[in-house]
């Protein structure tokens, strides 16, 4: 039992230092999980991150499968809502703030300037992942990197496609 | 590509847990792309600054902006039961897959052999992430001050590797004002707020 608060006091630190997200605070989890509290080596650390990297959703889930490697369903879940409660407390607090100042005339302004923000730390996560393709040295890869960027930038369509797409030549190129 | 914005459609419960179940679900390599293709292209319920803006808020806090966003979202739409919704919508079929991978990963020792597949769709899923980018930009005519700002987070975080938190933190205030400054808010106006 003391495991699994351990647990859930641990990820509700990482929770509100996360700001960008999971990999801004992948050195940080690294730091306590590994170095501190000793729960795991280095090795499997690493291959728990790859394995949380094969589910879709938000990266912040690798907190999930780290948290069962140490304390099997209880941990995951205490893992889980340690990492994403405290974040969404504050959110829910910032929509209620954004909520009563709704009329003050610099809120739009304000809010707009972290727009860019935003765009461009979106921007370097894309070019990030597509280096990270290109790492496997197979420049087809870089091919449905550039034609998914037009696929979705210049048209509606239902991007489903070049990732299946993707996937397929992933498994014959790589595989 | 439509120039005038369709109207917008405000989300039943049901339809504001979907909405997100199919973000989660698809999700792979991070979730922004499909977010903004849920909810902007797809369903109407933001216009493209409306969600820019949400998602704004959501990049200064901690925690994953999508998340954030998907809290601010659901709360806009359906108070605290929206927020609930819209969470456990963004996260129950990835924890559900998860599952199923730390199953195999405690049976076998190793990660299961997707990773050819998984290399595949990171790679769609990167351009993805790029053109989402570029489309918002191209949708959002930013002003040349915000331009800059865009490609100077771009760069601090691809090319210098700088702590997201850091560029945040720098950056933020920067972009700030030069919006309230073009707003003709900066300096005289302090008043304004209260």
């Amino acid at each position: 039992m003391t495991l699994v608060l351990q647990i859930l006091l641990s990820f509700s630190i990482l929770s509100l230092v996360a700001v960008g997200g999971a990999n801004a605070v992948l050195p940080e989890m690294h730091r306590q999980l590994v170095e501190l509290r000793g729960w795991m080596d280095d090795a499997t650390f690493s291959q728990l991150y790859a394995l949380a990297q094969a589910a879709p959703g938000p990266n912040i889930l690798v907190a999930s499968v780290m948290g069962w490697h140490v304390a099997g369903v209880p941990g995951m879940a205490a893992a889980t809502l340690g990492m994403l409660v405290p974040a969404a407390v504050l959110a829910w607090g910032m929509a209620g703030l954004m909520h009563r100042l709704r009329g003050a005339a610099w809120l739009k302004p304000a809010q707009g300037g972290l727009v860019p923000v935003a765009i461009g730390l979106i921007l370097a996560a894309g070019l990030t992942m597509a280096q990270a393709s290109y790492s496997h040295g197979v420049w087809p890869l870089l091919v449905v990197v550039a034609v998914s960027t037009v696929f979705v930038w210049r048209t509606d369509y239902n991007p489903l496609w070049v990732l299946a797409g993707g996937g397929v030549l992933g498994a014959v190129l790589l595989g | 590509m439509p120039d005038a914005p369709p109207a917008l459609v405000r989300p039943s419960h049901a339809a504001l847990f979907l909405g997100y179940l199919k973000i989660g679900l698809f999700g792979f390599g991070g979730v922004a792309a499909w977010a903004r293709r849920v909810i902007v292209e797809e369903r109407h319920w933001l216009t493209e600054r409306e969600y820019a803006e949400i998602l704004g808020l959501g990049q200064i806090l901690p925690g994953p902006n999508v998340g954030n966003a998907a809290v601010m979202i659901g709360r806009r739409f359906h108070g605290l039961a929206g927020a609930l919704l819209a969470t456990s919508g963004l996260y129950c079929a990835p924890l559900i897959i998860l599952v199923g991978l730390c199953l195999f990963y405690d049976r076998y020792g190793q990660a299961p052999a997707v990773e050819p597949v998984m290399n595949g769709i990171a790679a769609g899923a990167a351009g993805m992430v790029i053109g989402t980018a570029l489309k918002m930009t191209g949708k959002l005519k930013l002003s040349v001050e915000a331009l800059a700002v865009l490609l100077l987070a771009a760069v601090a975080a691809f090319v210098f590797r700088l702590p997201l938190p850091l560029i945040v933190v720098l950056l933020a205030p920067v972009s700030i004002a030069f919006s309230l400054w073009r707003a003709g808010l900066l300096g005289g106006a302090k008043g304004a707020a209260q």
